[in-house]
């Protein structure tokens, strides 16, 4: 497929391997914010063909990973609630909440179903007039976009029975987070390249002089993340820190305005709690006020206790990049990804799932 | 969950109370996106599609870079003044 099949050119892989082997005299640890950077890095086998100074480690960008489990409760209760239809991307389905995941209510009947794309929620809410539709709409800035269109096409349609449980987060605040952190190993990130092509590259411009780091938006094919990785050991190797946009093809510099406009239509940014890491300041969206009738969190007032995270899960270390996921006494063992016990382990673009479906063979190594 | 997918616009359609819709090519497979975010995305454009949603026109021009940096990386290379001998011999 054309811009797409031409970034997984094994030859330009080796060309790029080259230049990193040439470029890099010394270890650096190297942090990909985004889970389907994660994914690719572990799917593709690049982990393995960096040199040794070279150590990826993986960062919080799976919004599946850090919902925090309350907001998972909360989801199964309204899915169990009568008359409702509760709708999600696949991986929502099966992350443990305190009691069951969305999948195991979906067994004992409620009706739980998987969509492609929250539009699609809009439609079945039209075709359900008695019923009420909620979407759990969770991800990060390059999700926001489309979360927010639903529920401007709801409204537009007059379409009243449609809401959305919001579980929104954004990247800068986190990167913050992560640097402020005195433990931090992570000497450079590669930013998320769709999360950039909402948001364009101004919010990152700050941030690698403040915490003397480079940042290179990256995008996600094999070709992509070699070159992020390239141009991001060239600061390094030269003790520079700026901002470089990788992903040129998808990211101008001011973003999609018109998608922008459209989440600050519908959402408003407040301090938001991630599973594993704890509540950062102004990291996430909510529904805006004038908006709450679309909002489920006040259209159903649930209200559940806070319940803790399974105590023996690693993630908040794993996402903060001080762990790999074979260093979690679990990986593999009573938590894999038939029966997770931590978010990482459900979602495709979770560390630890991404390490348990393509590194076995070779997690000895990567400790 | 960031995943999106470049396509080929196939047909716009003004649909009343969502805007743009398109029909767009990914391979053999053609799925219906909202294009509202992209107003001057046009037929034959390729677009980046994440969830049901068109979130950046692909720059054509920008899409070579990757292929050319490491050969612009060489050439800076040779301005280094222990090539410029080479560079002299060849012109």
């Amino acid at each position: 497929m054309k811009y797409l099949s031409e970034y997984r050119d094994p030859e330009l892989v080796q060309q790029y391997l080259s230049e990193i082997k040439a470029t890099v005299t010394q270890p650096w640890t190297i942090m990909e914010v985004c889970g389907g950077q994660t994914h690719s890095l572990v799917k593709n086998g690049i982990l393995e063909l960096l040199p040794k100074e070279i150590t990826m480690v993986h960062g919080p960008g799976c919004p599946v990973c850090v919902t925090p489990i309350h907001i998972i409760d909360k989801a199964v209760y309204l899915a169990e609630e009568k008359g409702v239809i509760l709708c999600s991307f696949g991986d929502m389905l099966r992350i443990p909440g305190s009691e069951k995941s969305l999948l195991e209510a979906k067994a004992n009947g409620a009706d739980v179903r998987i969509l492609y794309s929250p539009l699609e929620a809009v439609n079945i809410a039209k075709q359900n007039p008695d019923k009420e539709v909620v979407f759990f709409a969770v991800g990060f800035e390059t999700t926001a976009p489309a979360n927010a269109l639903s529920v401007l096409h709801a409204k537009r349609q007059g379409v009243s029975n449609y809401s959305i449980l919001a579980s929104h987060v954004l990247v800068p605040p986190a990167i913050e987070a992560l640097m402020s952190d005195p433990e931090t190993v992570v000497q450079g990130f590669l930013a998320a390249g769709h999360v950039c092509t909402i948001m364009g590259l101004e919010e990152y411009e700050t941030l690698p002089n403040k915490f003397n780091v480079p940042i290179v938006v990256t995008g996600f094919e094999p070709v992509d993340l070699l070159q992020g990785i390239l141009m991001t050991v060239k600061q390094l190797e030269k003790g520079e820190h700026k901002l470089e946009n990788q992903y040129t093809r998808m990211v101008k510099p001011n973003g999609n305005p018109d998608a922008q406009n459209m989440i600050h239509e519908v959402f408003t940014t407040k301090n938001r709690v991630w599973r594993g890491i704890g509540e950062i300041p102004m990291s996430g969206y909510e529904v805006r006020d004038d908006l709450k009738a679309f909002d489920a969190n006040i259209k159903f007032d649930v209200q559940l206790e806070d319940t803790p995270e399974f105590a023996g899960c690693i993630s908040g270390e794993i996402m903060k990049g001080l762990k790999k996921p074979m260093q979690c006494a679990h990986f593999g063992k009573e938590c894999n990804p038939s029966n997770p016990l931590g978010a990482p382990m459900v979602s495709s673009e979770g560390a630890c799932a991404a390490y348990f479906h393509f590194h076995q063979s070779h997690s000895e190594e990567l400790v | 969950m960031c995943l999106a997918i470049p396509g080929k616009i196939k047909e716009i359609n003004d649909v009343p109370n969502m805007g743009r819709m398109a029909k767009v090519q990914f391979g053999g497979i053609v799925k219906e996106a909202s294009i509202e975010p992209l107003p001057a995305a046009k037929v034959g454009d390729y677009v980046l599609v994440h969830v049901g949603v068109a979130i950046s026109i692909v720059d054509e021009e920008e899409a070579q870079k990757t292929f050319q940096y490491l050969r612009e990386a060489g050439e800076l290379d040779e301005l280094e003044p222990e090539s410029m001998n080479q560079i002299d011999t060849e012109s």
